[in-house]
Parts: structure tokens; sequence; C-alpha cells
């Protein structure tokens, strides 16, 4: 079963001012989340990633299409009983002590308080925040505030955890960290979809990956599928004087000359032997051949039109 | 426990860790102070001026309690976001909304009970009469307060803080002047004017129902079945506000 199935996602805010044109934020978004992956919802500021997420978790209602979430129609309480959800920012109580904190929204979900006690503990442990329990949040530091707020969607073990941005604003530490709280989660077998910018964290933690742009989805799948097969080949010789080989200027895109050694860069590999032939006939040395895959960067860049 | 309680209970410890509630009670004994400096400049019924003075200071603190809090009980969690995360637990908005109210009453109970306490004592020192007046006068300066915070939490439900706050003390003022709003409709030519002003006269709360101050400072007990009556408006008037809070607030996007 999907854990989570949207189709044809549409989400239009009306203008305050009578004239105003209606602004469409998600237009016909399709995507699924299968069970026990990580998703990467990645797209550019405003491309309508935490709409998307909000329509998910019921706090805002779609104009049209379909969002199921484990199967039922997203947003009813039966279905956030079963969920965890950490909303970008993120914005708490911060009157509260981290202890406190996790009880009230452990007593939110109809966790029984002794049961709920040793959740606590572990919890506090597992996010690293077990010296800080009496603190109030507002003495916390943003990746203190993230770590907490990651235990909170999962207090209840939910089986699938919906995270906005969780890696935003943290310092390379902070996002180590909630990078293995992602992987530890799939681990446990749980799904996680979450929202983001960031493209190392995408490359680095996710199964599969959907890139959003102006509400609607223009890739999805694998990375490894997104980037492709190798699309350009570099290649390194000693040796070699670039302006002796006239066949490397029709064969390459790009050549540069450093010294004796020569870099050049061929636009596929359909002509890399014929190439490497002309190297060995010049008496030179190949130092390397390297194919280049597009970056998932590149991928991004491209989709959403220079606007990331 | 019950969800609405757990969001009542919270929002309990969110106003008794908010200094604003302490300076207000600061501020309710320092007017009852006020009210025994006047009854020593008093010769004749400074018992009397005592007595105004104390319940007029509970109910002024508990209505300024009930509209600036109940604004923001909503409000400031759609502003803060804090809402998000309460949102995404299996709780209804209905149970959210409700339990935000039951946290303010607890709060307001409490202050008013502390205030009382602090009244009792200030008659006590002046030897003035206790009598049952005073709290009858209380109970529906209590239920007034239930009333106006449902009010306050209304308009928060689909307005700014600043716009909740005028509206909720402009129907306060309003509520206090019913009486006024009947002798317009009376008095008018207009025949547009006596409809709008015999509307409002309906429409609005009748809070001068609620209000026996007068009578209980010279000792008045008013008949029980007024009291019950009384009572039983407010409360019916505070149900049909907070069902239009609900309604509302069902939905609103976050």
């Amino acid at each position: 079963m999907e854990q989570i199935l949207i189709e044809g996602l549409t989400k239009t805010f009306r203008s305050g001012w009578p004239g105003r044109p209606p602004v469409t934020v998600l237009d016909g978004l399709s995507l699924s989340v299968r069970k026990g992956e990580i998703y990467g919802f990645l797209g550019p500021n405003g491309s309508g990633k935490t709409t998307t997420l909000k329509i998910l978790m019921g706090l805002m209602r779609a104009t049209g299409g379909r969002a199921e979430v484990l199967g039922k129609p997203a947003g009813t309480v039966e279905v956030r009983r079963r969920i965890g959800f950490l909303p970008e920012g993120p914005y708490f109580y911060d009157y509260l002590t981290a202890e406190e904190f996790l009880f009230f929204y452990g007593h939110l979900a109809g966790l029984a308080h002794v049961e709920l006690g040793q959740r606590v503990v572990h919890l506090l442990d597992l996010v690293g925040l077990t010296h800080a329990r009496d603190r109030q949040l507002r003495k916390f530091s943003k990746g203190m505030l993230q770590r907490i707020g990651l235990a909170q969607a999962i207090i209840h073990d939910p089986g699938l955890v919906i995270l906005d941005e969780p890696m935003s604003g943290l310092d390379p530490i902070g996002r180590k960290q909630i990078r293995d709280l992602i992987l530890s989660l799939r681990d446990q077998g749980k799904t996680v979809f979450f929202s983001t910018h960031i493209i190392p964290d995408v490359e680095m933690i996710c199964d599969r990956v959907g890139i959003i742009v102006k509400g609607r989805l223009l890739e999805s799948g694998r990375v490894e599928e997104l980037v492709g097969q190798a699309h350009s080949v570099e290649v390194i010789c000693d040796g070699v004087k670039a302006d002796q080989l006239s066949l490397f200027a029709s064969a390459s895109t790009r050549m540069v000359q450093q010294g004796g050694r020569c870099l050049i860069m061929l636009p596929g590999p359909e002509r890399l032997e014929e190439v490497l032939a002309a190297i060995r006939a010049q008496g030179g040395r190949l130092v390397s051949v390297t194919p280049q895959k597009r970056s998932l960067e590149e991928l991004f860049v491209q989709k959403s039109g220079g606007q990331a | 426990m019950s969800r609405l309680l757990v969001i009542g209970l919270n929002t309990f410890r969110e106003n008794l860790r908010d200094k604003i509630l302490y300076n207000l009670l600061v501020f309710a004994v320092l007017l009852i102070g006020v009210s025994i400096l006047l009854a020593d400049l008093s010769i004749m019924e400074h018992q009397k001026i005592v007595t105004d003075m104390g319940l007029a200071s509970i109910n002024l603190v508990g209505v300024i309690i009930a509209i600036f809090v109940g604004i923001g009980l909503v409000s400031k969690e759609i502003e803060r976001r804090t809402v998000y995360t309460i949102m995404a637990r299996p709780i209804s908005r209905t149970q959210f909304l409700l339990g935000k109210y039951l946290g303010l009453v607890l709060t307001l109970f409490v202050n008013v009970v502390v205030m009382v306490a602090v009244f009792l004592l200030t008659l006590q020192v002046y030897h003035a009469p206790v009598h049952g007046a005073l709290f009858q006068a209380i109970q529906l300066m209590f239920i007034e307060m239930l009333l106006v915070t449902a009010l306050a939490l209304f308009f928060s439900t689909f307005s700014s803080s600043t716009l909740s706050a005028i509206l909720a003390l402009g129907l306060y003022v309003v509520g206090h002047l019913t009486a006024d709003l009947q002798g317009l409709a009376e008095s008018s030519r207009s025949d547009m004017l006596k409809g709008v002003m015999t509307s409002l006269y309906y429409l609005c709360p009748n809070l001068e129902l609620l209000n026996i101050k007068g009578q209980a400072a010279m000792g008045q007990v008013v008949p029980l079945s007024y009291q019950a009556l009384a009572s039983a408006y407010g409360l019916l008037y505070t149900a049909l506000v907070l069902t239009g809070a609900c309604l509302v607030f069902q939905r609103r996007d976050f």
C-alpha cells in the first residue's frame, strides 16, 4: 500500500481584494510514497512544498484533487493518530521544559502516563537532550529545537513521519544529527517524507526524490535514475600538446592545457576510443578517464528554471 | 487523559507562566488598596465604598483578563504557528478550541478566588458586613466573564488580535447599554433606525442582567429565581457563541 498518494492536487488562494486574481500554489500535483522509504520532496522556495504538507496534515483544505495517507483521506483524526509531523520552523510552547513538552505531546497522542514516562526518557536519549530535560525550550538552540521537535513527531512511534524542511537553518553538525536520526527511522522500518531545498541532504539519504516547481511535480524517481547515465567524459593525459591534436579540437567540448598536462572534456563516450588511440599515437601517457554524471543540483536548477 | 483537558491544563499553565496575569493580580490588590484609602478619606459610608470598589475591581480585572487573554487564545497559536504541531495530533478542532477556552476559564476562576479572598479580608479589616448578596454578585460577574471570554475567543477565530480586542470591548460596552438601545428604538421616528436598534437589542448580550453590584453593595439579596434565570441566560449565550466559534474555526486554513 502507498503510504502517501497524491493525485491531481490543486490549491488556489483567493485574493483578499476584489478584482485581484486568485493565486494557484498547487497545480495538479501527483506523487506517491512507498512503505519504508525516505522520500525527498525537493523544490525552490514558494514552489508549494509546505502547502502540500499542510494539506496532508489537514491544516489546509485542497481546492481539488485527491490526497490519501495510509489509504485514508488525508487530515482526518484517524490518520493523524498514525503519523508524526515536524513543521518548518518549528514553533513550540517555549515556556515548557523539554520533558514537559514531550509529556504534553504524548498525552495529546493518547499515550498513558506510565508508558509515556519510559518513552520520554528513551527519546531524550535518542536525540541527545537528556542533559537539557529540565531546561525551558526558550533557552534551546535552533539545532536542539529541531531535535526535540523530531522527538515529539515520533513520540507515539508512528509508521509514517512527515518533516517540513528539517535541516533548514542548521549548521553542518546539526544537519548531520538530523540526517542520522532520519536514517535511524528508516532502519526501524518507518517511512519518511520530507521537504527540503538543500540538495546534498537529499542526495545523501533519500531513496527517492520528487522535484516540485510552481506546484507541479516535474521529476520523480531514484536519485541515480534522475541524474542518469554519464553524459560527458573527462580525459586527462600527460606529454601531449593540445595544439598537435586537431582531432581533440573537433571531438571535445573543452580543452585545457596546464604545463605538460592536458584536460579534454568529451560530450559523450562515442569518440573516446578514437581520442585514446590518438593520445597513444602521439606518445602521450593517459592519466585518467572519468565519466561525468549530471548532479542533482544541475537537474534541480534546470527544472526550476534557475529559481533555486 | 482527555485531549480537551490536556489542552485546557496546558493553557492554564501557560497563563500561570505569563507575567501579565501576575501583574493583573497586583493591579487588583492595588485597586482594593485604593478603596481602603478612599474609605479613610470618607467619613460616611466607608464600608459601602470598600464594598463597591472591591466588587468593581474584581469585575474590571476579570473582564480585562477575559478580553485580552481571550483574544490571544487562538490567534496567538496561529501567529506563532504552534497550532501546526497541535493539530497534527489526533485532536479535533472543536476539542482544541474548547480546551483553550477551558484553560482560560480555569485561570479566571483561580484569579477570581484570589481576588475574592483579598476582598473579604479587606471587608474584615473594615468590619464591613459580609452577606449573601456579595456572593450572588460575584457569581453573576463570573458568568459575565465566561460570556466575554467566549466572545473574545469567537472574534479571534477569524480576525487579528487587535480587531478582536476592539470588537470584544465594543460588544462588552454595548452589552451594558442594551437598555439604551431599546430606548432609542422606541423614541426613533425612522423605521430603519428603529429596526436596526431593535435588532441590536436582541442580538447583543444584555450584560446588565448579570450586573447586580449596586444592590449587593447595599446588601440587597436578589431572588434566587432571578439569579438562576440570569445565569441560564448568560450560559446559553456563551454556549451559542462557542458553537459559532467552533463552526468558524472548523473551516479555517492554517
